[in-house]
């Protein structure tokens, strides 16, 4: 099959994104992500939906996000132009508000009263904290044990916001533990509650609906350099965990064949090593939590823990869309280890006064080979998509400063 | 004839006037000699079907002890091939009683839908349940299975609608297991009384026994389920008298009390309420 000029008419009426994604749950959730489906295809049609999403974005997140000429980098460089989408000015610290911000109203529309999410990091689960206090919603976050101690200032800061932290013992107590007790307390409370997925993951309609409402950014970026530049970029990047930054930066690019689209994957310690979270460049296809796509895998299909310096890269799978730009070659996927991430981050910090996440501190570690390969006249942007005020204790930990 | 063997027993468990009990045990907790020793001692005490669970590192359907118990089984190394060979050499002395391989679908797509049919019939097993894989998903798994008869079992629920329910029993066979509360394994306590109009619209339309699960760990509720179904499955009830090898009980104790709580469960399942 031809895929030029299709690459945004997936996922198919299956939930398919290619060969990937589709409803992989148990029969309790099937009729919830049904009706999920059909609400939201009634909100896409839905004139007051998508006012009601463009004030909050405005009034609320502080969107549009600024797209920044990183200069010092461009020169440090010395190749293409290098832009930031700044989405680590959101309210909340990171891209992770635009879609929360969907599915909470969704939920609304829905008549649930009660919002489960997952949370590695803990932005996801601050960024649905936050909606849920705005408009007094029950919010209980799933949260791996060990990312709970690890996360301690997330953590308050979503207690604060009015939410119930539920620590996950099960499994290894990160990420992919949290995402698996949240399907069973969704399994359990299925008339009052809505799972609010924090990434481009999980059964179909979630993939779809995730990057659309993350789509917000390319969306903007695209605007944005069309007005600065008169032009289309020559490269869009962005960090990949479950992928919902990049895939929101991509989509709106898939179509223009003239844009690269490039994801970078946490390698962690080394792609070698077996200790990262690479799935596209380490992983096979698989099938888990709802979707069928890339995981980190043992040869008898157990699935593996992964490993990132990033507490929001540390996970074994990846968006299924991301799986299918991948095969069908749309999309490229790098690597970058702890140790470059943690080099971009500083080199960042003290060029460009902008403190990074460790996230997009990733894609900001491949950045420099990227430009150098193009001209001064091409043009890259890249999504800034968090901010690193919650790494900092993390970043001196590994730096070895006591503070 | 897997799908046959299936049938067959429930057809002696209904002539015999009782509900059929079907036991879950998860393969190679807390290793694989006690799996198949145990096994034997639940077809010895009456079970009329076996459940085997597979081990899955993200079991996202099951409560904490079935989350342990892959754990152990998984710590003793215990792969889907060990699964499928504990099958087969429990069919080297049994050729009557159904067994039902249960888990999670990525260990069985990773082996291949055909490759894992053809060792599944290869092995004895008669069926299985994949818990993440509905309806809309397990066309390949069919296909695979046509040639082998394997009995692809499906779930319902208490959310399974009228019209949902058509599209579960569309392609299912051997039974339906229905779902008796919705949460995870061995959680909530069931009421018959609420799952009674559930249980009786899936034998309706599936026309395939309807077994009732999840939360059934007494002889009194075994005995409250079966009089509303064709089978009661008992997993969780199994699973936490094994986990007690890993506070030291022998295996002999292990085997003794899972013969005693098999003996309790199946005399409750008479339905003229005598003792089978």
């Amino acid at each position: 099959m031809d895929l030029r000029n299709t690459w945004d008419k997936w996922p198919d009426a299956n939930g398919r994104f290619g060969e990937f994604g589709g409803r992989y749950v148990a029969e309790t959730l099937m009729p919830l992500i049904l009706d999920l489906e059909k609400e939201y295809r009634a909100a896409q049609k839905d004139p007051e939906f998508q006012a009601q999403m463009d004030d909050l974005w405005t009034h609320y997140v502080g969107r549009p996000s600024p797209l920044y000429f990183a200069e010092r980098l461009t020169d440090h460089f010395g190749g293409a132009k290098i832009y930031f989408k700044r989405d680590e000015l959101n309210h909340t610290g990171a891209h992770k508000i635009n879609n929360c911000l969907g599915q909470v109203l969704l939920a609304m529309r829905m008549g649930k009263k009660r919002i489960i999410a997952e949370t590695g990091a803990g932005q996801h689960g601050v960024a649905t904290a936050t909606v849920c206090a705005r408009f007094g919603l029950q919010c209980v976050v799933f949260m791996g044990a060990t990312d709970v101690e690890r996360q301690k200032p997330n953590v308050f800061r979503m207690r604060l916001l009015g939410a119930e932290i539920v620590p996950v013992e099960s499994g290894t107590g990160t990420l992919k533990d949290a995402m698996n007790e949240a399907l069973r307390d969704w399994v359990t409370n299925v008339d009052d509650t809505f799972y609010c997925i924090g990434t481009a993951a999980g059964p179909h309609p979630y993939p779809e609906l995730v990057r659309d409402f993350q789509s917000i950014i390319g969306r903007e970026a695209r605007e944005q350099i069309l007005e600065r530049e008169g032009r289309l970029p020559d490269a869009v990047m962005a960090c990949i965990g479950g992928g919902s930054n990049a895939i929101g930066l991509f989509h709106p690019f898939v179509e223009d064949e003239g844009v690269r689209l490039i994801g970078v994957e946490a390698s962690g310690h080394g792609v070698e090593t077996g200790m990262h979270a690479a799935a596209l460049n380490g992983g096979k296809p698989g099938i888990l939590h709802g979707n069928r796509t890339y995981l980190l895998q043992d040869d008898d299909g157990q699935i593996i823990d992964a490993h990132s310096i990033s507490a929001g890269l540390d996970y074994p799978g990846i968006g299924p869309e991301h799986a299918f730009l991948r095969d069908s070659g749309r999309a490229e996927y790098l690597t970058c280890t702890d140790d470059e991430a943690l080099e971009a981050f500083q080199l960042c910090t003290r060029l460009e006064g902008i403190i990074p996440a460790l996230e997009p501190s990733h894609a900001l570690a491949r950045i420099g080979e990227v430009a150098k390969e193009m001209g001064p006249d091409q043009i890259i942007i890249m999504n800034l998509c968090g901010r690193g005020d919650k790494d900092i204790f993390s970043v001196a930990g590994h730096l070895g400063i006591d503070m | 004839m897997p799908v046959s063997r299936i049938s067959a027993a429930f057809d002696k468990a209904r002539s015999d006037g009782r509900s059929a009990l079907v036991s879950y045990v998860m393969a190679g907790d807390p290793d694989l000699e006690t799996s198949y020793q145990v096994l034997n001692a639940l077809v010895e005490n009456g079970a009329d079907v076996i459940e085997l669970g597979a081990p899955f590192t993200d079991p996202m359907a099951d409560g904490p002890s079935i989350q342990r118990a892959g754990q152990r089984s998984l710590a003793a190394g215990t792969t889907l091939k060990d699964v499928l060979a504990l099958a087969k050499r429990f069919r080297e002395t049994n050729q009557t009683t159904p067994l039902i391989l249960m888990g999670y679908a990525n260990p069985v797509h990773l082996m291949g839908y055909e490759a894992f049919a053809e060792a599944a019939g290869d092995a004895g097993i008669d069926g299985t349940i994949i818990v993440d894989l509905p309806p809309e998903e397990d066309m390949p798994l069919r296909e695979a299975y046509a040639p082998h008869e394997l009995a692809v079992i499906r779930l319902a629920t208490p959310t399974t609608h009228e019209g949902r329910m058509k599209t579960v029993a569309d392609g299912a066979s051997g039974f339906l297991y229905y779902v008796s509360v919705t949460g995870v394994t061995g959680a909530k306590k069931p009421v018959a009384s609420d799952i009674t109009p559930g249980v009786q619209m899936a034998q309706r339309i599936s026309g395939l026994p309807v077994c009732v699960g999840f939360g059934i760990k007494t002889g009194e509720q075994a005995r409250e389920m079966a009089a509303i179904s064709d089978g009661v499955v008992v997993g969780s009830a199994f699973v936490d008298i094994i986990s007690e090898m890993a506070q030291g009980k022998s295996r002999e104790e292990i085997v003794e009390s899972v013969a005693r709580l098999t003996r309790d469960l199946s005399s409750g399942l008479n339905r003229n309420g005598g003792v089978a």
